[in-house]
């Protein structure tokens, strides 16, 4: 891990992680390694409640055990691994790719990072004081009348958010402020519009996720009202609160994922990108309409039933930039000179299984099916869809992507692959029973089921152990060939965007000449783009 | 945090963001403030929830006269940043630490206003937990009372920064920036006051 980057870049080795530092690319690598980490607790987390379910009746883990597993398995996961790994894309890749030096706020961008690890440890210290076990939706009244450890993720929480709020203040203003010349809004690469998109709606929905959580936290500490149902105060009001933020959250969930597989599908068709604008302004779009439909998941809370139609219609509508987003990257691969390497794959896995996720969310928006399907395992497998089979296989294009501009050095490519087919076969080996498993009328979140679903769940138990097992391939993968892999060259993938003209890793302030962009980032076969790209740094690296 | 883009800007190297013509801590200082306006939204959203569908005969203890004169007193801080301001921008040294001490005795005024008024109410019997009119309202005026707090603790350093000759006339973004913080944490209030007092 020390070897390479401090043979080629500037800096004090591997030990330079651990410090306040604040260079964009090692805070992004300290975002990545710490989420991951994060990733392994919370799939752990997942592997333990797994078990619990292969069989029905209590097995090893009794029902507050459960809960606090579940909870915490999706908190962690949530809140400690898909937002913030997505913000350490986001760090790493964003100044490189406008051609800038770094972020516009250096300080503030090493404080965001920082705020991360505490924030996880009073997370995963309320183990020891009786955990949250309100689930990651922490609906009140269950969540004031829990032990003192859902006070500590509440606190946890508060933080997390606050973290990400200072990364979308600095995301949004270094691309407003911090471009290279020529590097205009319509040349931006994908990636950066989706950061964009996710930023803006970090700023308009996590504030009012911390204004629910400080009354959630005043009504456990300061003996506030607000949720306590017997003195009159109103759980829905929560309900409101906390889906105002976390429907957005699925899209700051997701519309990054989408801005990395933006940037793989064109590189190994090697074709433009079809419909760059249309991408663009549909994560802008998503962006919108995500603030506008949070209530749907409360049709069966016992809102007012003239609300419901609008909900519905508004949900609809986001599958409307979330479809031309689906075709633009279809007709991008289509006819291409497609290359099958790893991130290509995590790229089609991506497509195919947030397919599934998103239209199942449509089955989900309409009223009549989520009444009856409200609270089963439809609706983990429909999440577990989007953010498994779409976000993280999306993360996991992009850590193989851009491995060699991090490391300077090659990934494995075969054992790359085994990643991805166990990975590809454990999300759907442990998701799709959960679609029948919810029709049938499994209730969520429930350590016991009755025997008739039995089949099913073990079907998912053991996609969950082969998921856990997947990792494996790929922590050794990542770990020795950041030690020992071959050299990576400056652009292995023939790249247009402008992190592949500089060095792999970059240098110190990322660019040995002030980037001069005159062609757009995704030209390929069209001679000016390729000489565009090739002028703007002229021949660094190797 | 500026250096980044100082050094670069000497470079020549961000063109295309200089001609935003906005600074990046003055957008910065927006995007922020943006995020606090849905803050402040969620906490207001909670409190008309509870003051339309559980409404309180406990609200006509308050003393809109007295609240009222406190919101003038926070509103003429806000003119002293103005003036501040300007001062800096004609050169004037002086002027702006003025304005600034105005600013900061302003907002403490506001603050001991407001201490007073809370012994008040806890004198009559509400408190945080003595119902939900109690809790949304203290809640509410309490987080707007601490974002006064660190207005003025903000500008404090700020006016530590202008005796050691930190602004100029060439030079004043520090106080600027203060500035955008001060009149939203004012408007915030006039928005309360509103919702809360006079309605």
């Amino acid at each position: 891990m020390s070897m390479s980057t401090e043979a080629v870049s500037p800096g004090r080795g591997w030990r330079r992680y651990f410090t306040w530092n604040t260079d964009h690319k090692v805070i992004g690598v300290q975002y990545l390694v710490t989420t991951f980490c994060f990733f392994l607790i919370g799939g752990l987390l997942a592997m333990l409640v797994r078990a619990e379910l292969a069989q029905p009746g209590p097995d090893f883990l009794n029902g507050t055990e459960f809960n606090r597993f579940l909870t915490n398995h999706g908190s962690v996961m949530l809140f400690l691994w898909i937002i913030p790994v997505l913000a350490g894309f986001g760090n790493y890749l964003v100044p490189l790719m406008i051609g800038a030096r770094d972020m516009a706020f250096p300080n503030m961008n090493a404080l965001s990072f920082w705020l991360i690890p505490p924030a996880g440890l009073i997370m995963l210290a309320s183990f020891f004081v009786g955990a949250a076990e309100a689930g990651w939706t922490a609906y009140a009244p269950l969540s004031i009348q829990t032990p003192v450890g859902q006070t500590l993720w509440a606190v946890s929480v508060i933080i997390l958010g606050t973290s990400s709020l200072l990364g979308a203040v600095n995301f949004v203003t270094t691309v407003f402020t911090m471009r290279a010349e020529g590097m205009t809004f319509w040349r931006l690469p994908l990636f950066v519009w989706g950061m964009l998109a996710t930023s803006l709606l970090v700023l308009l929905a996590t504030p009012v996720l911390t204004a629910g959580l400080v009354l959630i936290a005043m009504d456990r500490m300061a003996g506030t009202l607000f949720f306590s149902a017997s003195n009159g105060g109103d759980p829905i009001l929560w309900q409101n609160m906390f889906w105002f933020y976390s429907h957005p959250a699925v899209y700051i969930m997701v519309l990054p994922a989408m801005g990395i597989v933006s940037e793989v599908y064109p590189v190994f068709s090697r074709k433009p990108i079809f419909g760059y604008k249309a991408i663009a302004m549909s994560s802008m779009a998503i962006s919108i309409l995500g603030l506008t439909v949070w209530a749907h998941h409360m049709f069966t809370s016992g809102m007012d039933p003239r609300l419901r139609i609008p909900y519905m219609i508004s949900s609809m509508i986001i599958a409307v930039p979330t479809g031309i987003k689906i075709f633009s990257w279809l007709a991008t691969i289509w006819d291409g000179k497609i290359r099958f390497t790893t991130p290509m794959l995590f790229a089609l896995g991506f497509i195919s299984m947030f397919l599934i996720g998103g239209i199942t969310g449509i089955f989900l928006a309409a009223i009549p099916i989520d009444v009856h399907v409200h609270d089963t395992y439809f609706v983990v497998a429909h999440l577990h869809f989007v953010l498994f089979g779409g976000s993280v296989s999306a993360v996991y294009a992009g850590l193989y992507y851009w491995f060699p501009k991090i490391t300077g050095r090659m990934y494995d490519e075969r054992l790359g692959k085994v990643h991805f087919v166990a990975n590809f076969v454990g999300t759907n080996l442990t998701y799709l029973p959960m679609f029948l498993a919810g029709l049938l009328g499994m209730p969520r979140r429930v350590s016991d089921y009755s025997p008739e679903f039995t089949t099913l769940n073990l079907l998912a138990t053991l996609g969950a152990f082969l998921l856990g097992t997947s990792a494996l391939p790929f922590i050794y993968n990542a770990v020795v060939s950041w030690v020992s892999g071959p050299k990576a060259a400056a652009n292995p993938w023939r790249a247009l965007t402008l992190e592949w003209q500089t060095d792999s890793p970059p240098p110190a302030e990322n660019f040995h000449q002030p980037p001069v962009v005159n062609s757009g980032p995704y030209d390929y076969g069209q001679p000016m783009g390729v000489s565009g790209q090739a002028q703007a740094v002229p021949a660094v690296g190797d | 945090m500026r250096e980044a883009t100082r050094s670069a800007d000497e470079a020549g190297m961000f063109a295309a963001g200089v001609r935003l013509g906005l600074d990046h801590l003055k957008l910065g200082m927006w995007l922020f403030l943006a995020s606090e306006v849905m803050f402040f939204g969620g906490l207001i959203s909670a409190f008309m929830h509870f003051k339309v569908n559980n409404p309180s005969p406990e609200s006509s203890l308050l003393d809109v006269v007295l609240v009222g004169l406190n919101t003038f007193v926070l509103l003429t801080s806000s003119l002293t940043v103005v003036l501040g301001l300007a001062a800096i921008q004609r050169g004037d040294r002086r002027g702006l630490i003025g304005y600034l001490t105005a600013t900061i005795l302003l907002g403490t005024a506001f603050l001991v206003g407001q201490g007073n008024e809370f012994a008040t109410l806890y004198r009559h019997g509400i408190t945080l937990s003595s119902s939900l009119f109690g809790s949304s309202f203290f809640t509410l005026t309490g987080f707007h009372g601490l974002h006064v707090l660190v207005g003025i603790c903000w500008a404090l350093s700020t006016l530590v920064k202008a005796l050691r000759a930190g602004y100029s006339q060439g030079s004043y973004l520090g106080v600027e920036v203060f500035g955008l913080y001060w009149h939203f944490v004012d408007i915030v209030w006039i928005i309360l006051f509103t919702l809360i007092y006079l309605i």
